[in-house]
């Protein structure tokens, strides 16, 4: 009675673990999860955006069977670029023309900080040029204007 | 007062800025303008069949669909050889495909066969496919649509005929019919390698 009494306590502690476990993590993922991060190759536009094309419509059934089998969203992909290649993930390659998506925002995000840099700095001198202007130095005057400002200096008797 | 030194300095100070910003937007457009011209489809071979002349076929090798090792066109060399690009999902493709089958039957008494190209399919539907069908010609697999996208086809069932000499004879742009194996295949029997 006590061994059995042992089995059965150990039965209940063991036994619903995985179970209860794998109803909490199964399905992984779903379809809606990755449509937006996979292609419809044939159509050119994200599989979320895909109209009901034959292609996506194939490709949705594939991802609802692997959902359905419990896999992560990971190995989901893993498994498109298996079945399709790579240009299946909605993401433009490393390599050829479309390196081009990564490169351009970094060459204008370079560009825009130096500009803005460039442009803070001549601001900055300007302003200081200013400044040392205003506290003392003297105004330049051409001939002609220096002859009238004395001519009406001299004429000028308080 | 003289104004004439601070209005030459802020023209300077403008144009160190404007040069480059004009140069950067050049740059970006000309991306933009090859970009663009880029992923334009390729018809040059559909205009060289047109013009009556035959083009090199483009390098294709590709794994044997659900076995294993590639297949390369090269290795056709001297046969004439129908190259069908089609996918499981695709339901022209589906009736067309009893129609190929019937011509490898007598393709294969006269030195020619069909190589069918599936492509951007999932594995396991495109075999269930040709088990269905029957199909007995060889079965290649272009995964990405790559050698599809050298042989400019934009939609399936399209095929193109390669002569005994790896050149380009014929391109049918969808589905093919008798009439079509009639004109532009059986010519091609007729000729020497």
């Amino acid at each position: 009675v006590r061994r059995a009494a042992i089995a059965l306590l150990v039965a209940l502690l063991v036994l619903p673990g995985p179970a209860t476990a794998f109803a909490a993590t199964c399905p992984r993922t779903s379809l809606a999860d990755l449509e937006d991060e996979v292609m419809c190759q044939v159509c050119g536009v994200p599989l979320g955006m895909a109209n009901d094309t034959l292609q996506a419509k194939r490709e949705r059934a594939f991802i609802k069977r692997l959902v359905a089998q419990c896999n992560t969203k990971d190995a989901i992909k893993t498994e498109l670029v298996a079945q399709f290649g790579p240009s299946v993930l909605a993401e433009p390659p490393h390599h050829g023309f479309d390196a081009t998506a990564y490169l351009v925002p970094a060459i204008m995000v370079t560009f825009g900080a130096a500009g803005i840099a460039s442009i803070g700095l001549a601001w900055r001198r300007r302003g200081a040029q200013g400044s040392t202007a205003s506290r003392g130095a003297t105004p330049v005057l051409d001939p002609a204007d220096r002859e009238r400002v004395d001519a009406a200096l001299e004429r000028w008797e308080p | 007062l003289s104004t004439a030194p601070p209005q030459r300095g802020a023209l300077r100070e403008r144009s160190r800025f404007a040069v480059p910003a004009a140069l950067g937007a050049l740059a970006l457009l000309a991306l933009l303008a090859y970009g663009v011209v880029s992923i334009r489809d390729d018809r040059s071979l559909d205009s060289a069949v047109a013009a009556g002349k035959r083009r090199p076929a483009p390098r294709m090798s590709l794994p044997a669909l659900g076995g294993a090792g590639n297949r390369s066109l090269d290795s056709y060399r001297g046969k004439v050889v129908v190259v069908n690009f089609w996918a499981s999902w695709c339901p022209p493709c589906r009736e067309e495909a009893p129609l190929l089958e019937s011509w490898q039957r007598r393709l294969t008494a006269r030195g020619g066969t069909v190589v069918g190209v599936d492509v951007l399919d999932v594995t396991g539907d495109a075999l269930s496919f040709a088990k269905e069908i029957g199909i007995t010609y060889p079965l290649v697999r272009d995964r990405d649509g790559s050698s599809a996208h050298d042989f400019g086809v934009g939609g399936y069932p399209e095929t193109v005929v390669i002569d005994r000499r790896g050149r380009v004879a014929a391109i049918q742009r969808g589905p093919v019919d008798d009439r079509f194996y009639a004109e532009k295949v059986v010519p091609l029997l007729r000729e020497r390698s």
